[in-house]
């Protein structure tokens, strides 16, 4: 017999041997990927502290790396609300620890984040990363930290503890990491530009390596109202959830468990189900058993009395947010924006935001530019197999007097607790039927406008055209005939110029 | 407009007289309009195809009842309509300068009065517009396509163009043919000793034709149609057959085509409708004819795909109602075969000229 060796591995060691689940496919998708995890961390925390961000990150030079890559030092600074003392070891040096496993709108994808992005770093230059953190209080707090992958613990080398004496708040992160800047560097300006854009409220500075400053600065202060942290919608609850949920709960019968632990379910929502499910009000949560488990989230995806679970765990750009932004970054001649009602898929509510800019300085492509995101985060990859393409694709543009010719952007946020992505890639989203319904009706809606507004342009130009028609070949009519005539003075033509410029305007008010 | 005034054959120097009265009326029109404070307007016959029906008593075809209005009140013909005046103030131009002018001339003139058309088309369009306003085919005015035909044979004219006024010559002083151009066009006829006119298609006929002295032979005077006669020259031969009284015979090829050069010389084209004095009803089509093809036995080609349908078009024709044409078109169905002017060549140079010309000049008298 062959004997099979077991092993337990940390989920720091699995992330370092399925580092591709986390976008660190390869050196230029590393550098990309380490980037916006920590710019992403850094928005998230100066929303938390309601500071407009103001976010510095730097990219040097620090020697050759492997055959495809280079050494490159990445420095990101940020003005949030900062990581109590205690935690900064594990935020940046523990696997899947962090503030985001909450049922409310988050940047972040996996927890993963900064960890991830410090994990590659170590592994692939085996230098620690130096973390300066404080929360507005009298003290700084410096580690040089590293990874125990094996146990998925952090090591520090060294803390220290300095006078703030200017009340400074914010995190600072640098690490070196193996990366090929210059391949990912089309991919990190156009994400640098799509987050200025969905975050107008932030300022974002970058140096590259070369030393070349890009900024995008802040056109409002303006932040979206903040999500509110929700409890789980019965719709969207799992057997494990549930189980979770009987442990921990200090109540002793099904109707105040449900009222207590699920999202927007009232006494007598509450009776009803339960009466539906045929599982007693009095029964104590604490001893239900495995079956009874399941017969319960059976029949919570099966009752239909349930309410749509609410938005305010949803923080949507808002129109007037989406219009700066897109002002902003993409100075259109024109943009229409709509923003459309919450809703749900599956028991988790999103909300769809959705624009149309046209003509100024979007480029004519030959088809439409598609800008994606998703909880204010750009998407940038495999465009092709998102809802938003397909939508596009599949849509009449002719009765929008709109053809793929024309300089046209299209964006779409999709923001929800749990974004419906396709892939562990986190990079495109699922053609879910309610989800991609909004996005028709959010691209429509803004489409409409467009089409207003090139019909009305498009009569302003033919009124013109019409009019330098007659003052183009009236004046000649009247100098021709006169010659023809041997008339000596031209009549006067310039009633008649007046009464087709009388005319066009009428026309223009019907 | 007013009622047709215009007789067919006034002489062409009252025609020119006309012609410029003409567009200073026209001019005078479109001021007083605008001086009333209204946009110009004008009222002409309808050149769509809807309007245009043969009229069997003047033997061609002419522009039914209906009318068109152009007005500059119109976006749509504010252009055109400048482009109406332009070229009647242009025409009027040549004619009181006494100048001549070609189409291609014209398209090119209008740039110098930023009044550019879009191409040769376009302004020869509007060349045709001006003809049906002030009744008066463009040589009236002055201005001539590029097709050259010529003529040869005892005829003495005198010229009434600037610089040559009153001078003669006799259309036999140059054994290539003289080329009808607006100096002949205008010249008066003088004396002939002709009695009738050949008209034909090919310009190789029509030289070996001078060789072998058909002039003389046969006391005809020859006219080189070069294809499809253009307009100068058929109202040319229209006048040496009203004038000089001389009957005219057409020798074309033996096909389709061949048969409607000799029928727009006899009744005259659609795109004409609104013109008269371009036909001569009295001319005959003496040959190549189908059954000359049979009865002579000349190396053919067979029909093609086109002429076939071609020939369809032209037995449903009004202009085809006679006879001969109906029989000769039933022939060239039935045999599927054409033959050109040259194909007698196969009995020698000389047999078109000895053997067949007299043989259908005796037939079609």
């Amino acid at each position: 017999m062959v004997s099979q060796a077991f092993e337990e591995i940390s989920p720091a060691d699995f992330f370092y041997r399925n580092r591709d689940i986390a976008g660190f496919t390869n050196p230029s998708r590393a550098i990309f990927a380490a980037m916006r995890e920590l710019v992403e961390n850094s928005l998230d925390a100066a929303e938390l502290g309601g500071f407009p961000p103001d976010i510095y990150v730097r990219l040097t030079y620090g020697g050759e790396g492997g055959p495809e890559s280079k050494v490159y030092k990445l420095r990101v600074q940020d003005n949030g609300s900062g990581i109590t003392s205690r935690h900064i070891p594990s935020a940046f040096g523990q696997v899947l620890f962090g503030s985001k496993y909450k049922l409310k709108q988050a940047r972040g994808t996996f927890g993963l984040g900064g960890t991830m992005a410090v994990l590659y770093g170590q592994i692939t230059t085996h230098k620690p990363a130096y973390v300066v953190s404080s929360t507005g209080s009298t003290k700084v707090y410096t580690y040089r930290i590293m990874i125990d992958i094996q146990r998925n613990r952090p090591i520090i080398l060294e803390r220290r503890v300095l006078i703030n004496k200017d009340r400074w708040h914010g995190t600072i992160v640098e690490f070196s990491l193996e990366g090929d800047y210059f391949r990912a560097m089309p991919k990190i300006l156009e994400y640098l530009k799509q987050t200025a854009l969905v975050n107008p409220y932030a300022n974002i500075t970058f140096v590259d390596p070369k030393g070349r400053l890009y900024r995008f600065t802040r056109v409002t202060t303006k932040m979206p109202v903040p999500p509110k942290e929700t409890l789980p919608h019965p719709y969207g609850v799992d057997v494990e959830t549930v189980n979770r949920l009987t442990q921990f709960t200090q109540h002793r019968n099904m109707l105040d468990f449900l009222k207590a632990h699920f999202h927007r379910v009232s006494e007598r929502v509450a009776h009803s189900f339960l009466e539906f499910a045929g599982i007693a009000k009095t029964k104590n949560p604490k001893k239900l058993d495995p079956n009874e488990v399941v017969t319960l989230v059976r029949m919570m995806k099966r009752y239909e009395g349930f309410r749509s679970p609410s938005a305010s765990c949803l923080s949507p750009l808002g129109q007037d947010l989406l219009l700066a932004g897109i002002l902003k970054e993409l100075k259109p001649e024109f943009v229409s924006v709509c923003q459309r009602k919450p809703s749900t898929y599956a028991g988790h509510p999103f909300i769809i935001e959705a624009a149309i800019a046209y003509g100024g300085e979007i480029p004519k492509r030959g088809d439409f530019l598609l800008y994606r995101f998703a909880n204010r985060i750009p998407l940038l990859y495999d465009e092709a197999s998102d809802v938003s393409y397909n939508v596009v694709k599949s849509m009449n543009w002719r009765r929008y007097r709109v053809s793929q010719d024309m300089p046209i952007a299209i964006l779409v946020h999709v923001c929800s607790t749990k974004i419906p992505y396709k892939t562990v890639g986190k990079e495109f989203i699922a053609d879910r039927p309610e989800v991609k319904k909004e996005v028709l009706n959010g691209i429509r809606e803004a489409s409409r406008k467009l089409q207003r507004f090139l019909s009305k342009r498009a009569h302003v130009e033919r009124e013109k055209r019409r009019l330098s028609v007659f003052s183009q070949y009236l004046p000649k009519i009247a100098r021709f005939s006169t010659e023809l005539a041997g008339k000596e003075k031209e009549p006067d033509i310039r009633q008649l110029l007046e009464s087709v410029n009388k005319l066009g305007r009428t026309e223009t008010r019907r | 407009m007013e009622e047709q005034k215009q007789e067919d054959d006034v002489p062409a120097l009252e025609k020119k007289k006309d012609a410029a009265e003409n567009l200073e009326k026209l001019g005078e029109e479109f001021y007083h309009q605008m001086d009333a404070g209204e946009f110009p307007w004008i009222k002409m016959p309808s050149r769509s195809t809807e309007n245009i029906c043969y009229n069997p008593t003047l033997r061609q075809y002419v522009l039914g009842e209906r009318t068109v209005k152009r007005s500059a009140r119109n976006v749509r013909h504010v252009r055109p309509f400048t482009q109406l005046v332009w070229t009647a103030f242009f025409a009027h131009q040549l004619s009181t300068q006494r100048k001549t002018s070609t189409l291609r001339d014209v398209y090119y003139s209008a740039q110098a009065y930023e009044m550019s058309f879009k191409d040769q088309a376009e302004s020869d369009n509007v060349i045709t517009d001006l003809e049906t306003v002030v009744r008066l085919s463009r040589e009236d005015f002055n201005i001539f396509p590029e097709e050259r035909s010529a003529i040869f044979g005892d005829l003495t004219i005198e010229y009434t163009v600037p610089g040559y006024e009153g001078r003669r010559m006799n259309l036999t002083s140059h054994p290539d043919g003289l080329m009808i151009g607006p100096a002949l066009t205008y010249s008066e006829f003088v004396k002939t000793s002709a009695d009738k006119v050949i008209a034909i298609e090919k310009g190789g006929l029509f030289t070996r034709f001078i060789e072998d002295n058909v002039h003389q032979k046969y006391n005809a005077l020859l006219v080189l149609t070069a294809g499809q006669a253009p307009r100068a020259t058929r109202h040319f031969i229209r006048r040496l057959n009203k004038e000089l009284e001389l009957p005219v015979f057409i020798f074309t090829d033996g096909d389709p085509w061949g048969m409607h050069i000799a029928m727009v010389i006899i009744s005259g084209s659609a795109n004409a409708a609104h013109l008269r004095g371009l036909t001569t009803p009295d001319a005959t089509w003496s040959g190549v004819w189908a059954t000359d093809i049979v009865d002579y036995d000349l190396p053919t080609d067979p029909l093609t795909e086109v002429d076939m349908k071609r020939l369809h078009e032209l037995q449903r024709d009004p202009r085809y109602t006679d006879k001969l044409w109906q029989r000769e078109i039933k022939t060239f169905m039935k045999i599927r075969r054409k033959a050109e002017q040259e194909a007698f060549s196969r009995y020698g140079l000389t047999y078109i000229v000895d053997e067949y010309l007299p043989a259908k000049l005796e037939a079609t008298k």
